[in-house]
């Protein structure tokens, strides 16, 4: 696990990365509204090698009932994997890294939904990972915010997530999994563009203070990258620019 | 849940009547299966996948090939284990948690229509006899729900299956190693194909969509394999059928099933 010896080549003299991307470039993303039949809101991401399919009901009813709050709507988050989604077959069951990205995605998402008009409800939130290639928790919380909002559920803003990071003493946008295992940082980040709030942050790595610095401005920039893309993907859902 | 039931008292009375002239909701023949699109490939990390839809009904599957330890008595063959998950974006009433008897006769019905038929040669899986073989897995999970989650899961783990390539193992200082970059065929002996049909009344359909599903009274799952041969059957719900129902159901399911083997093969050659 996460070896953190420089056995690979993450940046050549050029300043290009393993991938081939240069420092402040991420990797290919594609998202799209909607797709599930049966859902109130859904959608699904391809961020890099990153597969990950997204769906939302509610508000509804609150089952076990003791879960409910009289005074404001509740979201639940769901993450999960996929036994085929990593390299070696993952068991189906729940692990403890599943359950802690499932509560840091829902309070990253808790800000920018308005739960309080729906009170004595549930937004559940259903987030499936196809197939995993780093980076899957800033995936998910961006297909996240566009399925919420596909479901026409009331919100201030969608969160938007990329991860920076440090790889070869140079700090880097949208850390891919090789980057993760033998770079020296990573850093996701979930930004409200319009609120200027980030919802969601974490770091596993070490920064000089300076780099913190630049980390968060890598990544705050790259999220207002990803927010155009979420955007779009609702515009050609409901607005029909599906020729282009 | 009321309401539920009150709303599937009218449709289940429109299906009937419709059974009555020979028609159903959708339009289809009653012995006529729902449009399949299969993409294979779907997950390249995956050794094989394929993502199928079956009307409304989406199932998306991933096999994962590596060495295991064999079963104490069956030490010269190689695992083949096939499951199925409702996740739970794919229906409201869909709740997270252990599964349910359903989802686990569901599991249990698409893995014996696939080993029964004796699709994967297990007897080829040996890396080192009583110490090492591989293990095939063969994971559904089900993203949409409408109606016959039998066949859905049969034709993605089926199609997933013929898209897959393993990896290769020797058997060096007592471990199972990897030989870098060679790929080698699975063992596949035949294709099978699952038919799911419902009893709604006295009429038998193929391939029950979310509304007939709920409103048939029994159904019968057969899965039959290249040669024609019936290889696994499972019938469930709560009304029983005749035995002249039982072999009209049989060749009802060997029939239909040419036609959708054919398509099954037909995305294998597309995938590549």
């Amino acid at each position: 696990m996460g070896g953190r010896e420089a056995t690979m080549v993450l940046m050549d003299e050029n300043g290009k990365r393993c991938d081939g991307r240069t420092v402040d470039e991420p990797r290919r993303i594609m998202i799209k509204a909607g797709g599930l039949k049966n859902a109130d809101g859904s959608s699904y991401i391809e961020f890099g090698d990153n597969k990950i399919l997204v769906g939302v009901f509610g508000p509804r009813d609150v089952h076990p009932k003791h879960m409910s709050d009289t005074d404001t709507g509740i979201l639940r988050v769901r993450y999960h994997m996929e036994p085929f989604s990593v390299g070696e077959r993952k068991n189906p069951a729940p692990s403890r890294r599943e359950i802690e990205i499932s509560k840091v995605i829902k309070e990253a998402l808790e800000p920018a939904v308005m739960l309080e008009k729906f009170p004595r409800t549930a937004v559940d939130v259903f987030i499936e990972v196809l197939q995993a290639d780093g980076g899957t928790r800033c995936a998910a919380l961006t297909a996240a915010s566009v399925a919420l909002a596909d479901a026409g559920i009331p919100m201030r803003d969608m969160v938007a997530a990329i991860a920076a990071g440090k790889v070869a003493d140079t700090v880097i946008l949208d850390v891919n999994n090789e980057e993760d295992q033998a770079g020296q940082a990573d850093m996701p980040i979930g930004y409200m563009p319009n609120l200027e709030k980030i919802t969601l942050l974490q770091l596993d790595g070490v920064l000089t203070p300076e780099e913190y610095k630049k980390c968060v401005q890598v990544g705050v920039d790259g999220c207002k990258l990803v927010y155009e893309l979420q955007k779009k993907a609702l515009n050609d859902k409901y607005f029909g620019n599906k020729g282009d | 849940m009321a309401s539920h039931t009150v709303i599937d008292e009218l449709k289940r009375n429109q299906i009937l009547e419709l059974l009555e002239q020979g028609k159903r909701v959708d339009g289809r023949a009653l012995d006529e299966a729902r449009e399949i699109s299969i993409e294979t490939s779907a997950i390249p990390k995956a050794n094989g996948s394929a993502r199928v839809r079956l009307g409304d009904t989406e199932v998306v599957c991933g096999v994962k090939i590596q060495p295991d330890r064999p079963f104490p008595d069956t030490g010269d063959k190689g695992l083949f284990i096939c499951t199925a998950e409702l996740l739970p974006l794919s229906h409201p009433t869909v709740e997270t948690g252990p599964p349910g008897p359903e989802v686990i006769e569901l599991a249990r019905v698409v893995d014996r229509g696939i080993r029964e038929s004796h699709m994967i040669d297990v007897s080829q899986l040996v890396i080192e006899k009583d110490k090492s073989v591989i293990g095939v897995f063969a994971d559904n999970v089900v993203v949409d729900y409408d109606g016959n989650l039998f066949d859905a899961c049969s034709y993605a783990a089926t199609a997933a299956l013929l898209s897959s390539k393993s990896p290769k193992w020797n058997w060096v200082d007592e471990a199972p190693t990897l030989v870098e970059g060679e790929e080698v065929d699975v063992p596949i002996t035949t294709i099978p194909v699952s038919v799911t049909m419902a009893k709604i009344g006295k009429h038998i359909i193929v391939d029950p969509n979310g509304d007939e599903w709920a409103s048939m009274d029994a159904r019968i799952t057969i899965t039959s394999d290249s040669d024609g041969n019936i290889c696994a059957l499972q019938k469930g719900g709560d009304d029983g059928f005749t035995q002249d129902e039982i072999v009209q159901c049989g060749e009802i399911s060997v029939r239909v099933g040419a036609k959708i083997r054919e398509k099954l093969k037909a995305a294998q050659q597309g995938g590549q």
